[in-house]
C-alpha cells in the first residue's frame, strides 16, 4: 500500500478519549489510537503499559469509561462487544494461539463456520475445502487432516492466522508474534503479513521486541504507563529508540568484563559428560566472577546447569567445589554445598505461582525460619522484609500471591529465594525471560552487585548482548559442547553473534 | 484491639467465611423451627457422632492438600480396628487387660501407618495417580478384612474400653476430646511445621517445590502415613463406640469426608485450606442432620439436605468471587 493511498483514506479504526480504571489504578489515560485500512502498525509498550487493555477494548472484552469515541469502518460505537467486534472483522491472535492441539488443522481453521445454533451434521469435506482455501490465501500448504500438534509453533501460528481470515477479518491484532520463532520463520511470517496488507487487511503487531517487524511496518504507536507517548513513522526507527520511548530512559551498557584471576577458584568442572545432552565440558569459575554461557535452544546449557545443581547425574567427569570433588545425590545436597539454581521457567519451575510472596521467598531456606522445630512467623516476616528491602522489590503485602507481581519483581523474589540459602555459586538460567526492558536493567544491577560481593555467578542466556555486556567471560555451547570461549573486553559483540548465529 | 482481631482472623483464615456463615444459618434456622434444638440433647448427639466422621475427615484432609486423595480411609480404619480386636481376642477377649489394649492400639496405629506408607511410597515413586493407588489399597484392605472376618462382626471386648466411646470428662464426651486434640495437632502440623509448609507447596506445584530443594517424595510418604495413622485412631474410636468391629463399617463416610473438606474451604486441587474451618464445617453437617432428626425427618432426607447444602455453598462461593470481581472493576 502506498503512502498516497493511505493518506487519502479515512482510518479503519479510530479510538479517542479512551480511559480505563481497574481498582483505582488507571490502566489507560486519554489514549487515542488509529489504524488505516491495510496498514501494518506496531503497538509497543512494556508489560503493564496498557497494550492488552487497549486490545481488549477494541475486541469488546472491556467497556471503556464514558466519553470514549470508537469509530470502525465508518460506524461509531460507544463500546464494542465480543460479538460485534467479531462480526465486524476484528480478530486477535493471542500469543498462546488458543488452538486445539488434538484436532486437525482443518477443524482448527474451519470449526467456527460449522457451528450453529442447533446441532447439525458436520461436513468434513467442506471443512477440508475451507481450510485449504484459507491457507492458500496465505500462500501456504499444509496437510490439513493431520492433528495440529504434529506441527511446529510457527506453522500453528499460520493456522491461527488462517482461522482469523475465515471470519472475513479486516483488522488482525498479533500478540507477541515473533517471540518463539527462528529468523527464517519470522521472515516467512513477514511475507504472509505483506500478503495480508496487500489484500487490504490491517495488521497490528503488539510487542515489546519489534526489531524484526519494523521493516515491514508503516507506523508505530508507543504506550507508557497507560498513556500515549506518540505515533511515529516506522521508517528510520530503531530498537534502541523504541526502548527509550517505551521506558522513558536510555540504556547504554558498558562491557563489564573484568580480570579476576587473583580471586580464589570456586568451581572447577573437568571433562563433564552426559552423552546425548552435553559432552567434555571443562571450565573454572572464580569468586566474584560472572561466567556467561550462551548458545541456541537445545545446546545443552540448561542440562549442564541442572547437573551442577544435582538434578541430572553426569556420566563421567568431575566437579570440584572450592577444591573438593563433589557428587550430588540430589539438588538438596547441592544447595547444602552452596549451589543455587534459578530456573529458566519461572512460571512452572522457578516459583510456585498461586502461593504467597513470603512462602516463595523462604521455601529454599526453611531452616532459617524454624526455631525449636516450629516455623516462626515473626522470623519469616523479618527475613522476607529484609530481602524485599535489599533487592528493592515492590510488593503489596507479603501474603499476596506471587503471581500478582510483575515479571521483574517475581524474578527478584526468585533471586532473593536463592540468596537466602547463602550460596557460593549462583546459576542464573535466562533470568530476563518475561521481564520488561526497564526491569532487566535492575536485574543486571543486582547481578553486578552480587558479583562484586564475591559470589561466583553463571549467567545463561540466549540473548548474546546480555552475556556480552554483563559477563566477565563467555562460553558458547552448541550441540552439548563448548565450541568457543570469548572474553568480552577483548572482542566485539558482533564476534560472538557471528559465532552463535552462524 | 485491632491486633487481637487480626490474630483471630489469621487463626481462622479467609476460608472461615463460608462455614461460619453456614453454622450461623443452621443454628438460627433450627432454633426458630424447633424449640428443643438448643439443648443438651442436641449437643450430646452431635458430640458423640462428630468424632468418627471428623477423624476420617482429618485423614482425608492431608492428601487433598497435596493435590491427592485417600480413598482407603474407611477400610484402613476397619483394618486398624481389626488389629486391635485381634490383640484383645487373643488375650482373653472380654477379660483382656489394659496392657493388651495398649499393645492393640499401638499395633492398630502401626497397621494404619503401614497402609498409608505403602500408598505414599507408590504415589511418590511411581507418580501413579493417588485416586488409583488408594482405590487399589481400598480394595485390598476390604478383601483382606472380609476374608479374615468372614464378613461378620468381632465383638466381646473388655468393659474398661467403653468410656473411650461413651464416657465423658467434665461433661465433654471422650471421643470429642480425642477429636479436638487431633484437630489441634493437625492445625499445628499444617501451620507451624516444615512438613505442613511443604504439603501446601506440593499441592500447588510439586515440580517447583522439588526444584526449591524440598524432598517431595519424603513429604508425600509422610502425608499418607499420617493419614493412615489418623484412620487408625478413628478405627479405635469406632471399636470402642460399637463394642465391635466389622469390615465395611463407616464406608458411607468416605465421600462425606471429601465434601466436608470442600465445605471447609479446602481447595479441591490442593495447596490451600485450613483445619479449623473444616472442623466448623463438620459441626454444621452434624447439626443439620440432628436438627432434621428433631423435626422428625427421615435420616435419608438428611443426607439429601447435605447434598443440597454443598451445592448451595459452591454456588455462593462462585457468586462471591463474581461479586468481588465486579466491585474491583467498578472500584
Amino acid at each position: 500500500m502506498t503512502e498516497l493511498a493511505k493518506s487519502s483514506q479515512a482510518p479503519l479504526l479510530s479510538l479517542r478519549n479512551i480511559n480505563m480504571t481497574f481498582g483505582g489504578i488507571r490502566a489507560l489515560k486519554d489514549v487515542s489510537f488509529e489504524v488505516m485500512p491495510g496498514e501494518v502498525h506496531c503497538l509497543a509498550g512494556e508489560n503493564g503499559s496498557g497494550k492488552s487493555t487497549l486490545i481488549k477494548i477494541v475486541t469488546g472484552v472491556y467497556r471503556p469509561e464514558p466519553g470514549a469515541a470508537i469509530e470502525y469502518d465508518g460506524q461509531t460505537y460507544s463500546h464494542m462487544s465480543p460479538v460485534t467486534a467479531q462480526a465486524a472483522g476484528i480478530q486477535v491472535i493471542w500469543q498462546d494461539l488458543a488452538l486445539f492441539p488434538e484436532m486437525s488443522v482443518a477443524e482448527n481453521i474451519a470449526f467456527q463456520t460449522v457451528l450453529g445454533r442447533w446441532p447439525r451434521v458436520i461436513s468434513y469435506s467442506r471443512m477440508h475445502e475451507i481450510a485449504v482455501k484459507a491457507l492458500a490465501r496465505l500462500g501456504v500448504s499444509l496437510d490439513v487432516d493431520r492433528p495440529l500438534k504434529d506441527y511446529q509453533i510457527a506453522q500453528r501460528q499460520i493456522v491461527a492466522i488462517a482461522r482469523a481470515l475465515i471470519g472475513d477479518a479486516k483488522l488482525i491484532f498479533m500478540d507477541e508474534p515473533t517471540a518463539s520463532l527462528t529468523q527464517s520463520e519470522t521472515d516467512h511470517l513477514m511475507d504472509i503479513v505483506r500478503t495480508l496488507s496487500a489484500s487490504g487487511v490491517a495488521v497490528v503487531f503488539v510487542s515489546h521486541r519489534l526489531a524484526e517487524v519494523l521493516e515491514i511496518s508503516d507506523r508505530l504507536t508507543v504506550l507508557r504507563d497507560g498513556a500515549l507517548v506518540g505515533v511515529y513513522p516506522a521508517a528510520g526507527m530503531t530498537q534502541s529508540r523504541i526502548t527509550e520511548l517505551m521506558t522513558g530512559r536510555t540504556f547504554e551498557y558498558d562491557v563489564r568484563s573484568r580480570e579476576v584471576s587473583a580471586n580464589p577458584v570456586v568451581l572447577e568442572v573437568e571433562k563433564l559428560s552426559r552423552p546425548g545432552l552435553f559432552e567434555d565440558i571443562s571450565f573454572t569459575l572464580r569468586g566474584g566472577e560472572t561466567l556467561g554461557i550462551t548458545g541456541l535452544l537445545g545446546s545443552g546449557r540448561t542440562e549442564l546447569a541442572l547437573s551442577l545443581f544435582g538434578m541430572l547425574k553426569p556420566r563421567s567427569g568431575t566437579i570440584r567445589l572450592e577444591g573438593k570433588p563433589v557428587r550430588f545425590s540430589s539438588n538438596r545436597a547441592a544447595i547444602a554445598a552452596g549451589i543455587a539454581y534459578l530456573s529458566e521457567d519461572r512460571l512452572s519451575l522457578g516459583l510456585i505461582q498461586p502461593q504467597s510472596i513470603a512462602d516463595n521467598l523462604v521455601i529454599a531456606s526453611l531452616d532459617r525460619v524454624t526455631s525449636g522445630g516450629f516455623l516462626s512467623d515473626d522470623r519469616k516476616r523479618a527475613l522476607v522484609a529484609q530481602w524485599i528491602a535489599d533487592l528493592g522489590i515492590r510488593i503489596g503485602r507479603q501474603d499476596d500471591a506471587i503471581s500478582t507481581l510483575s515479571g521483574g519483581n517475581q524474578q527478584r523474589v526468585a533471586i532473593a529465594k536463592w540468596l537466602a540459602t547463602n550460596p557460593k555459586l549462583l546459576i542464573l538460567d535466562a533470568p530476563t525471560v518475561g521481564v520488561d526492558v526497564g526491569a532487566r536493567a535492575g536485574i543486571f544491577e543486582i547481578i553486578a552487585k552480587l558479583a562484586d560481593s564475591g559470589l561466583a555467578i553463571i549467567l545463561i542466556s540466549d540473548e548474546v548482548p546480555e552475556v556480552y555486556f554483563h559477563a566477565d567471560r563467555v562460553l558458547h555451547m552448541a550441540e552439548g559442547r563448548i565450541v568457543n570461549r570469548f572474553t568480552p573486553r577483548d572482542c566485539t559483540l558482533a564476534d560472538i553473534e557471528a559465532a552463535v548465529y552462524a | 484491639m485491632m491486633r487481637l482481631v487480626d490474630r483471630v482472623r489469621a487463626f481462622l483464615g479467609p476460608e472461615m467465611a463460608g462455614p461460619g456463615f453456614a453454622l450461623l444459618a443452621v443454628i438460627v434456622f433450627f432454633s426458630l423451627v424447633s424449640p428443643q434444638f438448643l439443648s443438651r440433647a442436641t449437643f450430646g448427639s452431635v458430640a458423640f457422632q462428630l468424632p468418627e466422621l471428623g477423624l476420617l475427615t482429618l485423614a482425608m484432609l492431608l492428601p487433598i492438600l497435596t493435590g491427592g486423595l485417600n480413598l482407603a480411609i474407611t477400610f484402613t480404619a476397619n483394618i486398624a480396628g481389626l488389629t486391635a480386636a485381634w490383640v484383645l481376642k487373643s488375650n482373653g477377649g472380654a477379660d483382656a487387660g489394659p496392657l493388651a489394649f495398649l499393645i492393640g492400639c499401638l499395633l492398630a496405629i502401626g497397621a494404619g501407618a503401614a497402609s498409608g506408607l505403602v500408598m505414599g511410597l507408590v504415589i511418590a515413586y511411581t507418580r501413579a495417580h493417588p485416586i488409583l493407588v488408594s482405590l487399589s489399597m481400598m480394595m485390598f484392605l476390604r478383601g483382606l478384612g472380609e476374608f479374615l472376618t468372614r464378613g461378620g462382626d468381632i465383638s466381646g471386648f473388655p468393659v474398661f474400653i467403653q468410656p473411650l466411646g461413651h464416657g465423658s470428662i467434665l461433661g465433654l464426651p471422650v471421643p470429642l476430646l480425642i477429636f479436638i486434640f487431633c484437630v489441634l495437632i493437625w492445625h499445628v502440623l499444617l501451620s507451624r511445621t516444615q512438613l505442613g509448609f511443604n504439603t501446601y507447596m506440593i499441592g500447588s506445584n510439586i515440580e517447583a517445590t522439588r526444584y526449591s530443594g524440598i524432598n517431595t517424595r519424603r513429604v508425600i510418604v509422610l502425608v499418607y502415613t499420617l493419614s493412615g495413622v489418623m484412620c487408625a485412631i478413628a478405627g479405635i474410636i469406632m471399636l470402642a463406640r460399637f463394642n465391635s468391629v466389622r469390615v465395611g463399617h463407616g464406608e458411607s463416610y468416605l465421600l462425606i469426608t471429601v465434601l466436608a473438606c470442600f465445605l471447609g474451604g479446602i481447595n479441591p486441587f490442593g495447596g490451600f485450606g485450613r483445619v479449623i474451618p473444616v472442623f466448623v464445617a463438620l459441626i454444621v453437617l452434624q447439626l443439620l442432620s440432628s436438627g432434621l432428626n428433631l423435626m422428625g425427618a427421615n435420616q435419608h432426607l438428611a443426607t439429601a439436605v447435605w447434598g443440597i447444602l454443598l451445592v448451595a455453598v459452591m454456588i455462593l462461593r462462585f457468586a462471591a468471587t463474581r461479586f468481588q470481581f465486579f466491585k474491583r472493576k467498578e472500584g
